[in-house]
């Protein structure tokens, strides 16, 4: 059975048709055609499809899609501001923070969220906002190093 | 395979619903009824949620303390009043998990899964249910006893107001920041005159619910909470437990740690 779907996406309205019982993660990639958002586990365990959802953080295999009608749903796809890439984006590029990037996407709203909430995080506050967020490839540091970098950045942008 | 969503603005009526279709299940933050039904659990066919406000009740008064069943991790964790309760809420999941999980899912979660149902059976809190006739609380270690057989939907907890600095927990994980229970404990030591009187303490992972440790608990019973005090409780700690091996530890592992983290945690050298 199809269910209708209404919400915001990167704060843009969107519908679409959805199989009943659908995670959010496949309703964003599959009905919608966000790629941006990444499925690894489908379980709650990698981060690795982090998305926030009223500003907060949640893993879109394990949320209800028809529990986020009339929400406002952000993905990376909506991270750039007009033509300039995030601070976060610029971080992680300097950092080396992506290597395969298969969590990237995940890492960076895990990331956002954090910033939206506390521009001026400490190192403790950076691991714990990315501790749900699985990467096999960088051993982490240059992921907290980035998003430390790109806090002080953006403070500075905005002093 | 798809399954049908039945989503009710009363709670009783959700109870209702749940009540009467055996393959329906309840769900809180998603992060145990999603999983099954993204693995196509064939158990499944309904899901049933509310937007009934009083699921997010949180009602704090100097004696009792009462959680609706949908308050969240993060919503413990904004609370300045339980700040006794944080470093169990923290201990479930990463930032993502804690917007989601709920208080009452937790209690539906597997072994080694369910930390903040260990904690809230320490702190003898009881189970309050939606939908019957009238309003039924039962205690949780009943609750636990029951609670592959009941479709009753949990519609909030209760408990009393530990008196100040008298409630402990730590969790045991291989991995850090973040990881799952090798096993948790949690305690409730209220103190007369220097000496234990009435202990609480509740282990999590080591049976296939959270247990109160109560061979433990009687040991404690008049003792002082130093190494020569504790001894006779550390010498039945494992009393009663039946944990399992898992892919986080085996049974072994869990029953020979038990009693250092328990030393640990009477002693006041934990940390969560």
């Amino acid at each position: 059975m199809k269910t209708p779907i209404q919400f915001q996406l990167n704060g843009e309205d969107v519908a679409a048709f959805s199989d009943s019982g659908s995670n959010l993660l496949d309703v964003l990639r599959e009905s919608i055609g966000d790629l941006t958002v990444k499925g690894g586990c489908w379980q709650g365990t990698c981060g690795t499809c982090t998305v926030l959802v009223d500003g907060a953080p949640r893993l879109s295999c394990v949320t209800l899609a028809e529990a986020c009608a009339g929400k406002s749903i952000e993905t990376v796809a909506g991270l750039r501001r007009g033509a300039d890439l995030h601070p976060l984006q610029n971080a992680f590029m300097e950092h080396f923070a992506a290597q395969c990037g298969y969590c990237t996407p995940g890492m960076l709203m895990a990331a956002k969220a954090l910033l939206d909430r506390n521009p001026n995080p400490t190192r403790e506050n950076v691991v714990d906002a990315l501790c749900g967020n699985i990467c096999r490839c960088t051993g982490y540091e240059p992921i907290i190093q980035a998003v430390l970098d790109a806090a002080r950045s953006d403070n500075r942008r905005r002093a | 395979m798809t399954v049908t969503v039945k989503t009710f603005a009363r709670l009783a009526d959700a109870a209702g619903a749940l009540s009467s279709e055996r393959s329906a299940r309840f769900l809180g933050g998603g992060t145990l009824v999603m999983r099954a039904v993204n693995e196509v659990d064939p158990s499944i066919q309904t899901i049933v949620r509310s937007t009934d406000p009083g699921l997010l009740h949180i009602a704090l008064s100097s004696g009792r303390i009462e959680l609706g069943a949908g308050v969240t991790m993060a919503a413990i964790l904004a609370e300045r009043e339980l700040a006794f309760l944080h470093p169990v809420a923290r201990a479930v999941g990463g930032p993502a998990v804690r917007e989601a999980a709920t208080v009452g899912g937790n209690l539906f979660a597997r072994s080694p899964y369910g930390d903040f149902a260990t904690a809230l059976l320490a702190l003898d809190a009881t189970v309050m249910f939606a939908g019957g006739l009238g309003q039924r609380e039962l205690p949780l270690d009943e609750f636990f006893g029951r609670r592959e057989r009941g479709s009753s939907l949990v519609s909030g907890l209760a408990f009393k107001r530990p008196a100040a600095d008298t409630f402990r927990f730590t969790k045991v994980t291989r991995v850090h920041p973040k990881g799952i229970s090798v096993l948790s404990i949690a305690a409730q030591l209220p103190l007369a005159s220097g000496r234990v009187t009435g202990a609480r303490i509740a282990y999590g992972a080591m049976a296939q619910t959270p247990l109160r440790a109560k061979a433990a608990e009687r040991a404690l019973e008049g003792r002082t909470l130093d190494a020569a005090g504790i001894a006779p409780a550390l010498a039945v700690a494992v009393d009663g437990t039946s944990p399992t091996d898992d892919a986080i530890a085996s049974a072994w592992w869990r029953r020979e740690i038990l009693p250092v983290h328990l030393r640990r945690l009477l002693l006041g050298a934990s940390q969560a």
